[in-house]
């Protein structure tokens, strides 16, 4: 089998997986070596799938033969599809020559289960190893942790890529036993905690000695399917929480759930990947690691989903009237960055424009913030927008009409809430 | 400000620009247009022709810098862009800030500030995303690559491919302003190029062209198809100088390389 064929199999097996980003390393050029991370800091592009996702990683599995019999997954052992595994020389060739066209930012390696986690792992160090040091790969490297594995393999494994992962698969244990046999939730997560607590022994040692070996430098993150499961948007977004606090992830992904196979547990095989309600958790997600909000603020046990009609920002803040209208010329950021229609960097902007003189609203739309959302959560100099009529049926009858537009699933319900 | 009065004629150098600035104060003229030997118009106003000279350019830079260092960063950048009046805008926004001082720098949404900021932010965007979509093609162990940007971005981009790319020898092309960044280990510069020309690539190129685009073709899950949402954030005029949206004949060895036709826009 030559590498063309290798790549093809070995790219569509790999391709429902989430993770495509290279952001948080940041290392220069080392003499003699190819490449670094440095624009990895906010994350590049090399292409967008005509899918329209990001292609950032040579993202491939060393092999898709796998032990496992997953039912939702691809390569499960009981599914007839053609396997291959490539040589750690082919992966490396591969990788350096695509990283010095420019074609990528590096390599994402994941594996199928090749007799045992263990022994996987140590094949996907051999590779990695032979990258790193003899080819003398400078770039970005994310691998995938297989659960099951020991944990000295893992630290192997974490001193060569930039990033490791442990996906989650299923938010729910009750998921993982029907669907994922031969996982269990203590396995996934016994590597999640392994490597955390690697990252901080490693920040210690970085303080003492200078030249300690680098672990993971751009720490952890884990993906999970929605939509194969009959799991709540609250439970989803509660666990993402839990995981950002206690294992300090960098990224949580989602994946909605393609029907891939035809089986009695799954969601039959004509069904629409879930794309409105994989965006809305990613929406949700950005208010969690940038916005300063909670999950428990977001859903609750009477809505334990997101609203399809507007975004998880605006269905707040029509809940929370109490909250508003926001004063734009004296509000600290914390509160600015609650304001539908308002982000990181038109927040950024208001807190530097008006240390100069008052803004008013004409200002706050040449600067950047979404004014038909924005406008009727906010005063400037104690006053709302000329005109505007604040009823609260209209406000969130035009914040839908506002976002339509741009949702994934054009073929909408009917409003049948009016 | 005064009336504009006159059109100044600069040889089209960010140097010359700043002579422009630095005469328009010293002889109280105010410029109606600027223009380059390039493009001469014939106008109302009298022209008047601004000779270079590197030490007025110098003092207004250094008078920049003492307000604020990002200050002359605007102003730096503001001059690579393709803002189709680049020089009037910056003009007005040098006044201002001579005018007013550094508290301009925070009037985001002045009129003397915000069509700069508009323009600086359009050039970083696309520096931004140049960074992904270069392409570079390999010959006899040397690079090259190709790009037709509406911004001069090469003066910005060199800072990111000469890190990334220090041990290699390349050269990148920007077709829209006729110049390349060449770069060998320890060295580089940004030189006028008129014409260029991609050579054939070889059996071992090519093997690689047509392995990148099979990994394009085979990432995409058929099924969440978003021609429009790939569209977004990857511009379809960026696509003429993208290996996997050529066809046929750029993945074979020995033939015809990037097309000569202009990019769409």
């Amino acid at each position: 089998m030559d590498v063309m064929e290798k790549l093809t199999i070995l790219t569509d097996a790999a391709k429902y997986d989430a993770a495509c980003t290279s952001s948080g390393a940041q290392r220069g050029h080392r003499k003699g070596y190819i490449g670094n991370t440095s624009s990895s800091l906010a994350g590049c592009c090399h292409t967008f799938s005509g899918d329209g996702r990001c292609v950032t990683l040579l993202k491939v599995l060393m092999t898709n033969c796998c032990v496992y019999d997953c039912k939702y997954c691809v390569n499960r052992c009981s599914n007839d599809t053609r396997r291959a595994v490539f040589t750690p020389e082919e992966l490396a060739d591969l990788t350096i020559q695509f990283y010095r066209r420019n074609y990528i930012e590096g390599l994402f390696l994941s594996s199928g289960v090749l007799q045992s986690p263990d022994y996987t792992t140590e094949r996907m160090i051999r590779c990695l190893d032979l990258l790193r040091n003899h080819y003398r790969f400078n770039g970005y490297i994310h691998a995938k942790a297989i659960p099951g594995t020991s944990p000295e393999l893992v630290t192997q494994l974490g001193l060569l890529a930039d990033r490791l992962s442990v996906n989650i698969e299923l938010p729910s244990e009750s998921g993982l036993k029907t669907l994922a046999p031969n996982k269990t939730r203590k396995a996934i997560f016994r590597p999640m905690g392994l490597i955390t607590n690697t990252l901080h022994e490693n920040k210690e040692e970085l303080v003492k000695y200078r030249h300690a070996p680098k672990f993971a430098p751009a720490g952890q993150s884990t993906q999970m399917i929605i939509g194969a499961t009959p799991d709540s948007d609250r439970h989803i977004l509660s666990l993402t929480q839990a995981l950002y606090d206690r294992y300090q992830l960098r990224r949580v992904f989602y994946s909605a759930y393609v029907p891939v196979v035809e089986n009695t547990l799954l969601p039959s095989i004509d069904t629409k990947p879930p794309l409105l309600r994989e965006h809305r958790l990613y929406q949700a997600d950005w208010l969690l690691r940038f916005y300063g909000f909670r999950a428990e603020e977001l859903l609750d046990e009477e809505n334990p989903n997101f609203n399809t009609l507007v975004d998880p920002k605006c269905s707040w803040a029509l809940s929370h009237p109490e909250f508003f209208p926001v004063e734009v010329n004296t509000a600290d950021r914390e509160t600015l960055l609650r304001v539908p229609g308002m982000g990181v960097t038109s927040v950024r902007r208001i807190l530097y424009a008006r240390r100069a003189r008052k803004l008013e609203h004409a200002d706050l739309r040449k600067m950047g913030v979404v004014m038909k959302r924005a406008q009727y959560f906010i005063t400037c100099k104690g006053r709302v927008l000329e005109g505007l009529q604040v009823r609260q049926d209209s406000i969130l009858r035009n914040l839908i009409a506002a976002e339509r537009a741009a949702l994934p699933q054009p073929e909408m319900e009917q409003l049948s809430l009016f | 400000m005064s009336m504009p009065n006159v059109i100044f004629r600069y040889d089209g150098s960010f140097e010359g620009f700043l002579c422009c600035v630095f005469d328009s104060y010293v002889y109280k003229e105010y410029p109606a247009h600027f223009q380059t030997p390039e493009h001469l118009e014939q106008s109302l106003f009298p022209a008047r022709w601004v000779g270079t000279d590197s030490r007025h350019a110098e003092r207004i830079l250094v008078s920049l810098e003492k307000i604020d260092p990002y200050a002359k960063e605007l102003v730096i950048k503001g001059f690579l862009t393709c803002a189709p009046n680049r020089e009037k805008l910056l003009y007005a926004f040098i006044r201002a800030l001579y005018d007013i001082g550094r508290p301009l720098l925070r009037q985001l949404s002045d009129d003397a500030v915000l069509p700069l900021l508009k323009a600086v932010r359009h050039l970083d965007g696309e520096v931004h995303l140049l960074k992904g979509f270069v392409r570079f093609s390999e010959f006899e162990g040397m690079l090259a690559g190709e790009i037709r940007p509406k911004n001069r971005v090469l003066p910005l981009l060199r800072y990111h491919f000469c890190d990334r790319m220090y041990n290699e020898v390349f050269l990148l092309y920007d077709r829209t302003h006729r110049e390349a960044l060449v770069h060998k280990p320890g060295q580089w510069a940004i030189i006028p190029l008129e014409s260029f020309k991609m050579a054939a690539p070889s059996a071992a190129e090519a093997q690689y062209r047509s392995l990148w685009k099979r990994f394009y073709d085979t990432i995409e899950i058929k099924e969440r198809h978003n021609p429009r949402l790939r569209r977004t954030n990857m511009p379809q005029r960026y696509w003429s100088t993208m290996t996997e949206f050529q066809d046929e004949a750029f993945f074979t060895a020995g033939s015809e390389s990037l097309p000569e036709k202009k990019a769409t826009w």
